[in-house]
């Protein structure tokens, strides 16, 4: 067992280390076998672990080492093994291990494979901690680590200076949500005296700590959660993420990084629980997420940038149902998210790589015969996310919407808006790209290829599982919500019965996703439009292509004022400050010129100075302290 | 008996002072190293002299037996010390210690 876990924990920090060492000298296949090989040794223990927990629904702790202790704070290296934790394992794995698989042959052009395949193993790596971490201190751990490899990776292609500046902004949006998270570390730390998830959930009924101060530390985390999943106002950092190399955007910038959030609060449920009053915070801001990223996405003609958008409305939708108590809920979209959004930027990634480069839709079109297998993929996965019938994301968004409808009718209605958009832009996406004529250049139509089996591969695999992965938790007879019961203080939303209402609100839910794809055909497809330069953009549609004008805002608003403090700093503090501290380096060394004369080697002078010196000791001891 | 009866204490402390002084300022005034070493050992022994004259009046031995102690050392200092003037005149060929300069920094 021991040596399972190990394995789990570290084949991906090996594999890291190797292709870091090594990896140049390696050549780029064997670091990128390398690199998979490590992800899948993690994904087979994950199987191992799942089977275990599964049949006997027996969670443990694995203690690795002590780290440290602070009075009575005691600070392990240990992990916990639940059904929440295994589970998201198995995903965050077995989708890394494809995309691995992937990156194979995407990067293989690369020079710098070896570095890519260190990144993303390390990235796994660290996601591993944050998922299996005992205790907040260790899943903080893991917390920042992908933080990290998420900017190296956004950065990969370093010599652009854009992407520099999307890392950048990746990784200052995300400490601001950091700090909240690290603040609420603090407030739960020093109040419970321990960081252990188990011990805070054995503690919480016992009156340590008083209400409003939880809502604080509640509210702290869910600004954690915010940056981590790009929600709002946090949300900017994630579309221009997109700058990395495709393969990054499908394994942490939609399946799994950006779900940190809502696994932390699934994870510390017992605590949000007590505090409905975030819990609604939670819930407006994941609705508000969902309608306003998913607005944007409508009008977005770079294919990354329409999946980014989704990626993040769709995250929105998550926190609704986390917000509303329907963890389980919020778990099963994440889960059958992750298979259709990975699979959709692996066939974004494979549509670009045919097109060398070209990301821009209105220079695609008519790729569904020269590219069958990425269209059929995407087209399931498509499918899966607009919510029809019976793919995965059609299970998923109903309980969303349904747990929405059952508690507070204006996120139903927000959250349905919100669905209809996604169907429309998403086919619109699939529209512009597969169907028509190819609107490229002519050399690029002379290259036109389907990608290499090590590419389709993954996207088969992704697709078959966006298409049946709603079978894990089908209304009724929900293994997912059985599965997870353990974790949850209270009844699962599975009790709805089937009723009227149900089939109703599925009904609509459907009829909705139709009318956005109806849309999309008549617009895109009949009447073969095409989205008008940037340009000649106007009115709302302006408004929505500028992301609502979100940067500028933050620009005017938050990093102009910061630049002007800055600059004051460096012409008159800075300024200051240094002339102080030259001063006294100028003082000293004044001094020190003046005084080398007095050692000038006579020893004479010595002499004299060591016995007038004592005399003055013997002057001072024995005459002037006694007349005192 | 006790030589303190005959000659009182304080005549023992004027002239430790006395020699004491005499050694300083021959130290500070020649400038010849034999003649310095010389009055450093005139100090040493005004405060040997001093010890044996106080260790009599607590009669108390052990003030005795320390400045046994002070001649030793003082013994060995003056061995190493001249050695280092025999080096010294044997480089420079004279013992003043104005000369001394050369490993002035």
């Amino acid at each position: 067992m021991n040596t399972t876990i190990l394995l789990l924990l570290f084949a991906p920090l090996v594999g890291f280390l190797i292709n870091t060492c090594f990896g140049k000298s390696l050549g780029k296949t064997i670091s990128g076998v390398l690199g998979t090989t490590a992800i899948v040794v993690s994904f087979l223990c994950a199987i191992c672990l799942f089977s275990q927990i599964n049949a006997n629904g027996k969670s443990f702790t694995f203690h690795l080492a002590d780290w440290f202790s602070i009075g009575n704070i005691k600070i392990n290296f240990s992990f916990l093994f639940d059904q929440l934790s295994v589970l998201w394992l198995l995903f965050v794995t077995g989708i890394g291990s494809l995309i691995h698989l992937y990156s194979i042959s995407y990067m293989h052009e690369d020079e710098n494979m070896h570095k890519f395949f260190s990144y993303l193993n390390l990235f796994v790596f660290f996601m591993i901690a944050l998922v299996a971490g005992s205790n907040l201190l260790i899943m903080f751990i893991g917390w920042e680590g992908v933080g990290l490899c998420s900017y190296l990776l956004i950065g990969f292609w370093y010599k652009n200076q854009d992407y520099n500046d999307a890392a950048k902004k990746a990784f200052i949006m995300n400490r601001i949500g950091d700090l909240g998270f690290l603040i609420g570390i603090f407030i739960l730390g020093f109040h419970f005296q321990t960081l252990e998830f188990l011990e805070i959930k054995a503690l919480l009924g016992k009156d340590v700590i008083t209400p409003s101060l939880l809502a604080i530390a509640a509210l702290c985390l869910f600004i954690g959660a915010c940056g981590k999943s790009a929600q709002l106002p946090l949300a900017t950092w994630l579309p221009d993420a997109m700058a990395g190399p495709t393969p990054v955007s499908a394994l942490i910038h939609a399946a799994t990084m950006v779900t940190a959030g809502i696994f932390m609060i699934t994870r510390m449920n017992f605590l949000f629980d007590l505090t409905p009053e975030i819990q609604n915070v939670i819930a407006i801001v994941g609705a508000i997420t969902a309608i306003v990223a998913a607005s944007i996405g409508l009008v977005q003609n770079d294919i990354k940038k329409v999946l980014a958008y989704s990626t993040v409305s769709q995250l929105g939708l998550m926190f609704l149902a986390l917000g509303l108590g329907a963890y389980e809920v919020a778990v099963f979209h994440v889960i059958t998210h992750a298979f259709f959004k990975a699979c959709l930027f692996l066939g974004s990634g494979s549509v670009i790589h045919a097109l060398h480069g070209e990301q821009d839709m209105r220079n695609m079109g008519g790729l569904r015969k020269v590219m069958p297998i990425t269209f059929w993929t995407m087209m399931i996965s498509t499918l899966a996310i607009s919510g029809i019938f019976p793919f995965s994301g059609f299970w998923s968004k109903d309980e969303i919407l349904m747990t929405a409808f059952h508690s507070n009718i204006p996120l139903w209605v927000v959250g349905s808006i919100a669905s209809i958009m996604t169907a429309f832009y998403m086919f619109r996406l699939m529209y512009l790209t597969f169907f028509n004529d190819f609107r490229g250049t002519e050399e690029q139509k002379h290259h036109l290829h389907e990608s290499p089996a090590l590419i389709t591969i993954p996207l088969v695999i992704l697709a078959t599982l966006a298409a049946i992965g709603g079978a894990i938790s089908l209304p009724g007879h929900s293994w997912l919500n059985h599965y997870l019961a353990p974790l949850f203080a209270h009844k699962s939303h599975e009790a709805h019965t089937l009723g009227t209402t149900e089939y109703t609100l599925m009904a609509v839910a459907t009829i909705g996703a139709l009318l956005g794809i109806a849309i999309a055909y008549s617009k895109y497809l009949k009447k073969k439009e095409i989205p008008i330069a940037d340009s000649e953009v106007q009115g709302l549609h302006k408004v929505l292509s500028s992301k609502y004008y979100l940067d500028e805002i933050y620009m005017v608003t938050i990093v102009k004022p910061i630049y002007m403090i800055s600059s004051f700093a460096k012409k008159y503090v800075e300024k200051f400050i240094s002339k102080a501290v030259i001063g006294i380096g100028g003082a000293t060394y004044a001094l020190s010129i003046k005084g080398k004369k007095i050692q000038n080697g006579n020893i004479g002078v010595y002499l004299f100075a060591f016995i007038f010196g004592m005399v003055g000791f013997l002057v001072y001891v024995f005459i002037i302290r006694d007349v005192k | 008996m006790n030589i303190l009866e005959h000659v009182g204490i304080g005549n023992y402390i004027t002239l430790s002072a006395l020699l004491f002084c005499i050694g300083a300022f021959g130290l500070l005034y020649r400038r010849n190293a034999i003649i310095m070493f010389m009055s450093i050992e005139i100090m040493l022994n005004a405060v040997n002299l001093l010890l044996v004259a106080f260790s009599s009046y607590h009669e108390d031995p052990s003030g005795q037996v320390f400045v046994f102690f002070t001649m030793a050392v003082a013994a060995a200092e003056v061995a190493v010390g001249l050695a280092i003037l025999v080096s010294v005149f044997r480089n420079i060929g004279n013992i003043d210690i104005d000369n001394l300069k050369n490993l002035k920094g």
